[in-house]
């Protein structure tokens, strides 16, 4: 049996439909057409209608925080698989954003709805600044530099007791009723996960992909690959202060655990379990990790363990995460071939 | 061939140490616009380690280059790629997990094709996927086959050689420098490359090509230089270089010598 196994190879043949339907568009059926917008539907149907069929308040809000990690997976992904920037950042981008939006809001008395949009920008142009040093280097530099951060500014707050200090700011304006607060963060996930879709696939987004790809030939083409990736950083860590300043506004205070590790690595798990590089994987990955950890939170101190069994299991069996291993069957017909 | 008087590019005693060992020593040449100038010489010569120092991809020593008068050692090497100096690579640099027409889109995109394409040449506003696939076409790529589609991973060294050749060409050049473009082709594929070659000339670019394949090159090339052990040998035709006797020294035994002493 095990020798028979050896000598065939699993053949795998691209659908027809697929092949139609890549670039130009010929497709002549509602059947046909729904191939492409079925799985999309599906999606976006599935997130809408979340907050209405979950059981209680309790899940509501855990929905609305995994709506954060999925931001910060899918800044994450952005990030490590079209720019080839590994960032480690999570942390920091939650924590500056989240500070951010807890003193626009307390100190200078503006609503949710300015504080979000200006913590977005200007801790984007923040975190871009303090990271562009490392900008310029290949290597693993990136990531030290985004983990180092969030360490150095908790232990900056705590050590000159400024911004509350260990205890944080308090005290901050939450949104004006749960579906507000529901809908306002699932709306802003569908529309960076389908906006970076569409960047990713636009002659900049090509820029970016080539950048990871091979960054002498960019240079070689008469473009600064530092320009292109201090961008991307700024997109990157928009999202990520986005998610951060709702967190606040969400949790109506910001503290020191808003540059908890927490939010670094999960979104990495999240993304290895979801699927690397397709970015709707990892936002997949994050709607079903965090409930999953929620879930454990029963066992008490050994929810770290199943937690991590969990994540073992997938990159034993299915290293390619769930949405390339979905997208690979919606596509393509396989089967055993002899050899 | 008389060459014109101003040079488009002057290369002034550029030096270039690693740690201790020198790979080029003191090299001096002038490029004149619309001539092609072969560089050859032994493995570990210091051909690439020139092109290199030129175009900004890595730092010289000492040494400086001028661009039509403008001094560009010491600039980053997009910059130097900005201003129409362009190279290709020896090991080539395709982006493999894209098609071959988008690798194409990436130069197209890039500050100098936008400023100087105009809406044909890609542009601002122009298509930049139908350019590209122009720029292909001329470089051989068939239009109506599946090749300028297939992903750049999946492309045998002609093409990707000829890839590089197209990434130059999308940035509307003023210089190629070829580094090896005919190493790792057929006898074949370098026949049809040579035509390529001689017509970029006739379109007014100027190119340096580093080259082993002697006699391909000596057909194309107005003028030679040999670089042995980071030092400027002679600067001549074929014929004159190929009959210095420090030459035949750093060549000794090579076959190619006999070879293309055989044909000239």
């Amino acid at each position: 049996m095990k020798e028979s196994t050896g000598q065939r190879r699993k053949e795998r043949l691209d659908r027809g439909i697929k092949v139609r339907s890549e670039g130009l568009y010929a497709l002549m059926s509602w059947r046909e057409l729904s191939y492409l917008f079925f799985p999309r539907l599906v999606l976006i149907g599935g997130i809408l209608i979340l907050p209405l069929v979950v059981p209680s308040m309790y899940w509501q809000r855990v929905i609305s925080i995994v709506c954060i990690y999925a931001l910060l997976a899918l800044s994450f992904d952005f990030l490590a698989h079209y720019v080839g920037l590994v960032s480690l950042g999570g942390a920091f981008f939650i924590g500056t954003g989240g500070y951010l939006a807890a003193i626009l809001n307390t100190s200078f008395g503006l609503p949710p709805l300015l504080t979000i949009p200006i913590a977005t920008l200007l801790g984007a142009f923040i975190c871009t600044l303090l990271l562009f040093p490392c900008l310029p280097l290949r290597g693993v530099y990136f990531a030290i530099v985004t983990l180092m951060y969030p360490l150095l500014l908790a232990r900056v707050i705590e050590a000159l007791d400024i911004l509350g200090g260990t205890d944080g700011i308090l005290g901050i304006e939450s949104f004006a009723n749960r579906w507000v607060e529901q809908y306002f963060i699932i709306l802003i996930v569908l529309f960076f996960l389908f906006g970076t879709r569409r960047l990713v696939n636009q002659d900049i987004g090509l820029v970016f992909r080539a950048v990871k790809d091979n960054d002498q030939s960019v240079r070689a083409s008469g473009i600064s690959i530092t320009y292109y990736k201090t961008i991307a950083v700024f997109i990157s860590s928009a999202i990520g202060c986005l998610a951060g300043a709702y967190l606040v506004h969400l949790y109506m205070w910001a503290g020191l655990s808003t540059f908890a590790l927490d939010f670094s690595i999960l979104p990495i798990a999240a993304t290895v379990i979801g699927g690397a590089g397709t970015l709707v994987g990892p936002v997949l990955g994050a709607f079903i990790l965090v409930p999953i950890s929620e879930l454990l939170r029963a066992f008490g101190t050994l929810r770290i363990v199943f937690y991590a069994l969990i994540l073992l299991a997938f990159i034993i069996f299915r290293s390619e995460g769930i949405m390339v291993y979905g997208q690979r069957k919606y596509h393509q017909f396989e089967k055993w071939i002899k050899v | 061939m008389s060459a014109p008087s101003t040079p488009i590019l002057q290369v002034n005693q550029v030096t270039k140490t690693f740690g201790g060992i020198s790979a080029l020593n003191e090299v001096s040449f002038d490029l004149h616009a619309g001539e092609i100038l072969g560089i050859i010489g032994p493995n570990g010569s210091g051909k690439t380690t020139l092109i290199n120092g030129i175009t900004g991809f890595i730092e010289l020593t000492a040494g400086e280059v001028f661009f039509r008068g403008e001094k560009i050692s010491g600039k980053p090497a997009h910059k130097i790629a900005d201003m129409g100096v362009t190279r290709t690579f020896q090991i080539m640099r395709p982006y493999y997990s894209l098609p071959a027409y988008k690798n194409l889109v990436i130069p197209l995109f890039s500050p100098r094709a936008k400023r100087t394409g105009g809406w044909r040449g890609g542009g601002k506003l122009g298509d930049r996927n139908t350019v590209s696939i122009d720029i292909l076409e001329e470089l051989g790529f068939e239009r109506e086959s599946f090749v300028p589609y297939k992903k750049a991973s999946n492309l045998p060294t002609g093409y990707l050689k000829r890839m590089e050749l197209a990434r130059c060409l999308a940035l509307n050049p003023e210089i190629i420098i070829c580094d090896e473009v005919f190493s790792g082709l057929s006898m074949s594929e370098i026949a049809s490359m040579v035509p390529l070659v001689e017509r970029l000339q006739m379109e007014g670019i100027t190119l340096i090509m580093i080259e082993h394949r002697l006699r391909e090159l000596f057909r194309v090339a107005n003028r030679i230089m040999v670089l042995n052990f980071g030092e400027k040998l002679i600067e001549g035709t074929a014929e004159e270089v190929m009959a210095d006797e420090k030459v035949k020294e750093a060549y000794f035994g090579s076959e190619a010598v006999e070879e293309v002493m055989d044909h000239a």
